[in-house]
């Protein structure tokens, strides 16, 4: 049976997704539509895949039962650890995947975008790693405030070229790809996380699903319980949360819940947290939820997290929240950074921004004693040095 | 019939369409740009609804919608601009736009506010035509709106044909892999692409764009098409000189 959070033949769950793009772009994105799936599950594919996610990236990932964590919230409390993947977080299992499906096109130029330069990291990686020439487009902004990933990616080869329009972070170094894409039809557009137009929402998820499917006999095994009661992972575009939920989402006994980044408050003005704020629309040819004004002008969102200050969301996860099947939660920039420091200092594990805001609703919620959580924590906080240090000594 | 349509059974020749973004330099500049359009011998406007993400737009048209939006241009203000000037303005108007806006706003509200103001045709660059089948061409028709498509160097014989059916009002030659932005001159490649559309004798009539900046570009479009529409580089001149220079801009093209 085919699950209701696959996207039928014109890329939609329920209302949402789609592939909204310029004629210009359409043979492109037709090319890939057409052959994504034979690709990603053709043999060939897999074994490559399966052998550079095994060797090179350092799969599986840990499922690490947090216990220091678990007492003081009183459940049991896994950590997935895709900090400890090669570059540092969930990222680069999308990369593999896509650089060996752009092989498999012929292509030998790759493009992409990235916020807090996790994903920009990851694609100039993979990109060394088969000989290819990358461009990665990253707002202004995050240039200055995610320093070290912009030297990790010149080190690795990549053309990091600043997007300078708009609000400079992840939406308008979107934008400029997307641009550029259309100026140079003959590029591969890695896209980083599960957004875009139809295929790459479900090509993405496909990609980050390994997470869930390793959640699963992981679990298996430490537990013996088939399934996790909850799973939380943070949203920017939704590429780590779908991976995390994927084999679960056709199983309403786990409850799903997605954590976004309201910045300094849901209502300040200054957030990103779409699915409260937003309203069905139309970015980066896709048809989800949006943050706009009242005339369909993209409004400009905040976090302190480079990676989750999108105004949007993918959308399958557009349809999870319609569809109330995942919930939404969020946390504002001191949770997030209150949650960092306390991974840090009763786990020793320093998490990414983005996903200290998963962390950060563990105090949120009221779990029962035997409860089984799951926290993906989708990336290393090397990165974010900076601002963690910063916020110490404030 | 489409205005457009019409217009093309009074002149199918070198028809100089002009694209302006509403609301820029100045908040009430929309109607002045369209008169002073209008008098100096434009066949068609394309009037521009800035938007803060336009995905098909290079810099100089980025800028100035990112200005008018700075100036409080908004979508309620452009259709209020264009009523007044809907007795006095013979020049056919087509509305360019990006989908969301018209999504925001409600979509049949949106169409009849169009239509209320005297407009007929829509350019909406992120359209696509299996939405534009499954949905969109239910509602236009629904309002008497037409959709004008755009093909480029890569579309398909297969689509082109396509898109030729559909075609109520002409069809839009993006003139090369390109988003909107002035460039220098039309390259041999561009003109085989050109002969190449021609030589297919489409039913629809051809409107050259993108890239299109002066009277050299105008007139080599113009040997393969109906027509052409100036954007950025109208845009910038604007921008610069305001709106006593446009006469002196677009003389010199049409002479
Ligand atoms: C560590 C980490 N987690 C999460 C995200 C957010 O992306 P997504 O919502 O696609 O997982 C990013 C993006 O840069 C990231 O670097």
């Amino acid at each position: 049976m085919k699950s209701q959070f696959q996207p039928d033949k014109n890329g939609y769950y329920g209302q949402f997704g789609g592939a909204f793009i310029p004629e210009l772009l359409y043979p492109n994105v037709k090319e890939l539509e057409d052959n994504y799936i034979q690709i990603i599950e053709s043999d060939e594919f897999q074994n490559e895949y399966k052998s550079l996610l095994k060797d090179y990236v350092g799969r599986p990932s840990p499922l690490y039962l947090a216990k220091r964590l678990s007492e003081k919230y009183g459940a049991f409390i896994y950590l997935k650890r895709e900090d400890l993947n090669h570059t540092g977080a969930h990222k680069v299992n999308n990369t593999i995947g896509q650089i060996l499906i752009a092989k498999k096109l012929g292509k030998t130029k790759i493009i992409a975008e990235t916020g807090a330069g996790q994903h920009g990291v990851a694609t100039a990686t993979v990109c060394a790693l088969m000989g290819l020439e990358c461009t990665v487009f990253m707002g202004e902004k995050d240039i200055e405030r995610q320093a070290p990933n912009v030297a990790r990616m010149k080190m690795l080869g990549a053309k990091v070229v600043p997007a300078l329009s708009g609000s400079k972070t992840l939406k308008d170094a979107t934008n400029e790809a997307i641009r550029y894409w259309i100026q140079h039809p003959e590029t591969f557009y890695l896209i980083g996380s599960v957004v875009g137009p139809h295929p790459y929402p479900d090509m993405v998820a496909r990609l980050q699903a390994v997470i869930s499917e390793e959640i699963k006999w992981q679990l298996k095994e430490k537990t013996g319980k088939e399934n996790p009661d909850t799973i939380i992972a943070c949203v920017g575009g939704g590429s780590n949360a779908a991976g995390a939920f994927y084999h679960y989402m056709d199983n309403e006994e786990v409850e799903l819940i997605a954590v976004e980044a309201s910045g300094l408050g849901v209502n300040s003005g200054e957030s990103a947290a779409t699915s409260q704020l937003g309203e069905v629309g139309i970015i980066h040819g896709s048809k989800t939820i949006l943050m706009q004004d009242e005339y369909g002008q993209i409004v400009e969102p905040y976090s302190i997290s480079a990676g989750l200050d999108y105004p949007g969301v993918g959308p399958l996860h557009a349809y999870l929240f319609d569809s109330k099947r995942a919930n939404f939660m969020d946390a504002t920039d001191t949770e997030a950074l209150t949650a960092a420091y306390e991974l840090t200092k009763i786990e020793g594990i320093i998490p990414a921004l983005e996903s200290a805001h998963a962390l950060a609703v563990l105090s949120k919620i009221k779990f029962t004693k035997d409860q089984v959580v799951v926290v993906n924590l989708s990336g290393r906080g090397d990165k974010d040095l900076e601002t963690y240090i910063k916020h110490l000594e404030d | 019939m489409n205005s457009i349509k019409e217009l093309f059974q009074q002149k199918d020749k070198n028809l100089l369409s002009i694209y302006f973004t509403c609301g820029y330099p100045k908040l009430d500049d929309t109607t002045k740009v369209i008169t002073a359009l209008e008098k100096s011998g434009v066949d068609f406007i394309e009037v521009g609804l800035p938007y803060s993400d336009p995905l098909a737009d290079g810099p100089t048209i980025q800028d100035s919608s990112q200005k008018a939006l700075e100036n409080g241009i908004n979508l309620d203000l452009v259709f209020e601009q264009l009523m007044t000037i809907k007795e006095t303005n013979k020049t056919p108007l087509v509305l360019m736009g990006y989908l969301n806006q018209m999504l925001k706003y409600g979509e049949d509200k949106f169409c009849q506010k169009v239509v209320d103001c005297g407009i007929d045709t829509l350019i909406l660059p992120d359209l696509p035509m299996v939405e534009f089948e499954n949905h969109y061409q239910e509602l236009f028709d629904k309002y008497g709106l037409t959709n004008v498509f755009l093909i480029t160097p890569h579309t398909s014989e297969e689509r082109i044909k396509k898109i030729d059916e559909y075609s109520k009002a002409f069809i839009y030659v993006v003139a090369s892999a390109s988003i909107t932005g002035a460039k220098g001159e039309i390259s041999n490649k561009q003109v085989a692409y050109f002969e190449r559309i021609k030589a297919m004798n489409l039913k629809s009539n051809l409107i050259v764009g993108f890239g299109i900046s002066d009277k050299q570009t105008f007139n080599t479009a113009c040997n393969y098409a109906n027509g052409a529409i100036i954007g950025s580089a109208f845009i910038k001149n604007l921008g610069k000189n305001g709106v006593a220079s446009i006469d002196g801009f677009i003389k010199p093209i049409i002479s």
